[in-house]
């Protein structure tokens, strides 16, 4: 990695699969006349490497099922990986205990996409605040930690006031900005958030977008910031990865990604931003459907579904490499296909 | 010149054990052959309401309160049930965000198509077949013949929403209410299905309301828009003008709040606070509490719906000139 | 707290429901009646020396025979009925909640520890589970109670019947408990909010007992006042089969017994009033079980 050194948090390779074969039984199939034991593995996330820098906002985009929430749960920890290896300031964290694990917790924190399952229903917001502090400072007083609840809260724009209520009484947008609140109790630096305006209005949406951005100019913060809609991407990004059925198709700077998107699949994705007031329908058109991640395609993993697809593409695997500086793609024909509405490719570049 | 459809000052009211709610307040709107719809609004604003009120399909404690749904001069609130029936699946159709809860997962998706057309046309079995195939065939589904024999999980998503569509179809409806057709479905996906129903609509001369939260996709869709806040329409106009010069502080609100409206980075404008909940809609205009251009008389009285600037736009506010 | 219960849904429902007040006045006055049964009952029906073996099979009190003194008439013991069936009362109704006590203390950690745990530990406590469901209780009551009765003697057994019919009971349907709350503990535990409490470091005890469990609970209420009715029926069936509580010490099953061997020489009212009371506690208790299923059912609300 080019980065490894000075990067908050590489990703070597990561693999992770789950096996959905459920029990004994359900693994048992007649194949002709014998019994055989078959097992069904998802396939969720291939071999991953990303490093993220400290400060900035890395995007991963993509279709549901690419793996995505899988990945950004694997990286804090909530699944372990099957290959590869996580590495946060240089410290291999995948492997860890519980207990060997706490001191990066500290550290890494989670933001989720449902307002309504985030957040227990049966506490009250001071309870859900004041829980993550207490369990890492265990020398704080009561008058401590409520005074953190109560700053926290200010600074996410709910009114402490309403510490005693329970997350019911509140709106969705009111309610993410608690699960924020949480997350920033414990003084991290890095976030993953999942999807975290997905399930918000448009009005709510901006609100809760401007307050991450904030809270990360007022505290430095890191963001892996999970999502599928591209305009969010594209407003709150330093880079952008984008995730094609549990691999990387292409990490770039984010003004770059979109003035110019090497892969064709993220050409794809771009292309069927829907723009306001742009009456037009000259979206890309995939062929085909999206393969389950439980038996992946031979070859490029996108080659069914590309426009642009040879031969080679079927039998080989493209390597997920440089393109420009700072660009990475995993396409044979990187930078080289395209569709002529990329002012960055000089007009319709077909092999 | 008569509409397609012309809904006048519907009302539709929940009977609630506090006392009653306002749900739908005073919506009128028409809507011509082969013309395209958008109502747009955030969640609670009472667009999937509407769009059921219009084939009178609201279940208690909702009723209708007042108003009329004139469709090709027939007016539906009135009308018995059984006739409803024949109109419903028929000559309006409905298609709802989550195809599976459309679909039934038991049947095959043939055996769905063919009862629904069965339901309103005499045809045998194999007329009703040809039709369902032809139909298929018309919303894009590769070898429609096998897909016929198939049940509703062996499709994806996006393949899932288009035998819905196909569905809505098969009996040549004159109008179709597409509520959140796509806010399930993937980017890709959605701008197929997009493209198919905007297709659709031109080839069949058939109407469309598309009720959705996402501006972008209703302004590359629809000829007009009306936008609704708390139960009521704030604005409408056609769709180019209200993207471009929006004239209700909510709705400029809306696209201001876009996060492509501003340059990457910067802070989005935002609504203050959030849409009011059904039992405390504030008097006087429901937005004044989170608009920035209120004055006094916005506190005390309902702005009325009135045409301004050009015929064609409604707008809903106090302040003259906005 | 109070204003809270008194705004909240449960309540509101409570007041709409004329069975459900009803029925809840009623369990109220039974728990009442039984637990003071020692304080409002004219005689005490454990001391030896207060029953004349006169006085027995005499009539209710308006009954040509009866005397004032027995209002609902006496037992073949000479027992006054009235105080006899309070404190029979007492007795199913202190096995009833102890049983569903114990089943409940068993059943939620088992069910928690195989839900939120799952792979081969839930694998084997839900054999365990079906395995114990499949031995019918009245087998395992007549085995337990046998060897009992065989090891310790009567004598002891008369002292230690309560414990032994809870234990017993309580054994025999912990795995309903169990297979409920590992349901409901299933699908709490895929909510985000128990990955929060996991990207925090909660350990997985204080994510199962602090997040998980209090949110399984609502399963847990419902099914527990069907339970205890259930336990109170089946202390009945036990004391009637003569494997409950022995005649000295009897419950209202004990008693419908007692009754029953006399009741084709006339003497119906030893059987009768037990049967009533005992028909009446364990119908209230199912009729609000079914009222408390509608109001939790999560599907119509939530919160």
């Amino acid at each position: 990695m080019e980065n490894s050194q000075n990067s908050l948090l590489t990703l070597e390779n990561l693999d992770k699969h789950f096996d959905i074969s459920g029990g004994l039984l359900d693994q048992l199939a007649f194949e002709g006349l014998r019994l055989t034991r078959k097992r069904t593995i998802v396939r969720a996330v291939n071999g991953v490497s990303l490093d993220i820098l400290p400060g900035e906002t890395l995007s991963v985009v993509g279709e549901s099922g690419c793996g995505k929430s899988t990945l950004a749960r694997t990286i804090m920890g909530l699944y372990a990986p099957e290959n590869g290896a996580v590495y946060y300031r240089g410290a291999r964290i995948d492997r860890l205990t519980a207990r060997q694990m706490l001191p990066f917790r500290r550290k890494m924190q989670m933001i989720f996409q449902d307002p309504y399952a985030s957040l227990n229903p049966r506490k009250t917001v001071k309870a859900i605040l004041r829980e993550p502090v207490r369990f890492h400072n265990r020398t704080l007083t009561n008058g401590q930690v409520l005074e953190r609840v109560e700053a926290v809260m200010e600074q996410v724009g709910v009114d402490p006031k309403w510490a005693d209520r329970h997350p019911h009484e509140f709106s969705g947008g009111q309610r993410q900005r608690i699960s924020i609140a949480r997350a920033l109790m414990v003084d991290p630096e890095f976030i993953v958030a999942d999807e975290p305006v997905s399930a918000l209005d448009v009005s709510i949406q901006a609100q809760i977008l401007n307050l991450m951005m904030q809270a990360q100019a007022e505290r430095g913060l890191t963001y892996l910031f999970i999502t599928h809609d591209l305009s969010v991407v594209q407003h709150i990004s330093t880079r952008v990865a984008v995730m094609y059925l549990g691999h990387l198709c292409e990490v770039a700077p984010a003004a770059d990604l979109f003035a110019s998107p090497f892969h064709p699949y993220t050409q794809a994705l771009l292309s069927a931003i829907p723009k306001l007031g742009a009456r037009t329908s000259n979206h890309v058109k995939l062929k085909g459907e999206v393969p389950t991640p439980i038996d992946l395609p031979d070859g490029c993993i996108f080659h069914p579904r590309c426009i642009y697809a040879k031969a080679v593409c079927r039998k080989m695997v493209p390597k997920f490499r440089e393109i420009e500086p700072g660009r990475r793609a995993a396409c044979f024909f990187a930078g080289k296909v395209g569709i002529s509405w990329l002012p960055a490719q000089g007009g319709l570049k077909n092999l | 010149m008569s509409h397609l459809l012309e809904v006048k000052n519907l009302n539709v009211k929940f009977a609630l054990r506090f006392g009653e709610l306002t749900a739908i307040d005073g919506v009128s709107f028409t809507l011509d052959k082969g013309e395209k719809l958008g109502l747009v609004g955030e969640s609670g604003a009472g667009k999937s309401v509407t769009g059921f009120a219009i084939i009178n399909l609201i279940s208690k404690p909702g009723y209708i309160a007042d108003g009329q749904v004139l469709f090709d001069g027939q007016q539906l609130t009135t009308l018995d049930e059984d006739a409803l029936r024949r109109i419903r699946g028929d000559r309006i159709s409905m298609i709802f965000q989550d195809p599976m809860m459309t679909l039934n997962p038991v049947l095959t998706v043939g055996a769905q198509m063919i009862e629904t057309l069965k339901a309103h046309q005499r045809l045998t079995n194999r007329q009703a077949r040809e039709i369902a195939l032809e139909t298929l065939q018309k919303v894009r589904i590769p070898s429609p013949e096998k897909r016929l024999n198939q049940y509703p999980h062996e499709f994806s998503g996006g393949m899932r929403q288009r035998i819905v569509i196909a569905i809505a179809l098969i009996t040549n409806p004159a109008l179709i209410i597409a509520d959140e057709p796509t806010t399930a479905l993937d980017v890709t996906i959605q701008a197929e299905i997009m493209d198919l129903l905007q297709a659709l609509c031109a080839s069949e001369k058939m109407g469309l309301i598309l009720i959705t939260h996402d501006l972008g996709v209703v302004s590359q869709v629809t000829e007009k828009i009306a936008v609704m806040y708390a139960g009521k329409i704030v604005e409408s106009g056609p769709t180019v003008d209200i993207i471009t010069t929006p004239r209700h502080p909510y709705t400029q609100g809306l696209i201001n709040a876009l996060p492509g409206s501003r340059q990457p980075g910067e802070t989005l404008s935002q609504i203050p606070g959030m849409m009011p909940t059904l039992t405390d809609i504030p008097p006087g205009c429901a937005f004044h509490p989170r608009c920035n251009f209120k004055t006094l008389v916005c506190e005390m009285e309902v702005p009325l719906l009135m045409s301004r600037f050009d015929r064609a736009r409604s707008v809903a506010c106090h302040i003259k000139d906005n | 707290m109070f204003r809270r219960f008194k705004d909240s849904y449960l309540f509101y429902s409570f007041k709409q429901d004329k069975t459900a007040i009803l029925s809840f006045a009623i369990l109220m006055l039974l728990l009442v009646l039984g637990s003071l049964a020692p304080v409002i009952a004219p005689f005490d029906p454990y001391d030896p020396n207060s029953i004349d073996i006169m006085n027995a099979e005499l009539p209710p009190a308006w009954a040509g025979e009866g005397e004032a003194q027995f209002w609902l008439g006496t037992d073949i013991q000479g027992r006054d009925l009235l105080s006899t069936i309070l404190y029979g009362l007492r007795l199913s109704i202190l096995i009833g909640l102890g049983a569903v006590g114990l089943q409940a203390l068993l059943g939620i950690l088992v069910g928690l520890a195989a839900g939120y745990l799952g792979g081969k530990t839930d694998a084997v406590l839900m054999r365990m589970a079906d395995i114990q469901l499949s031995f019918p209780y009245l087998m395992v009551a007549i085995f337990i109670s046998a060897i009992f009765q065989v090891v310790f003697g009567i004598g002891r057994y008369e002292q230690l019947a309560v414990p032994l019919l809870i234990v017993i009971i309580g054994l025999a349907e912990w795995p309903v408990y169990a297979r409920t709350v590992r349901a409901s503990v299933l699908g709490e535990k895929k909510k985000e909010y128990v990955e929060a409490a996991r990207v925090i470091g909660l350990n997985r005890r204080l994510i199962m007992f602090r997040h998980v469990l209090p949110n399984s609970l609502t399963a847990v209420m419902v099914i527990s006042t069907i339970q205890v009715a259930n336990a109170v029926m089946s202390e009945a069936a036990l004391s009637f089969l003569g494997l409950g509580m022995p005649i000295t010490k009897p419950s209202l099953g004990a008693l419908i017994k007692s009754g029953f061997e006399y009741i084709f020489s006339g003497s119906w009212w030893i059987t009768l009033f037990p049967g009533v009371l005992l028909v009446l506690l364990v119908l209230v208790i199912n009729l609000l079980g079914d009222w408390l299923r509608d109001v939790l059912n999560p599907k119509l609300y939530k919160g």
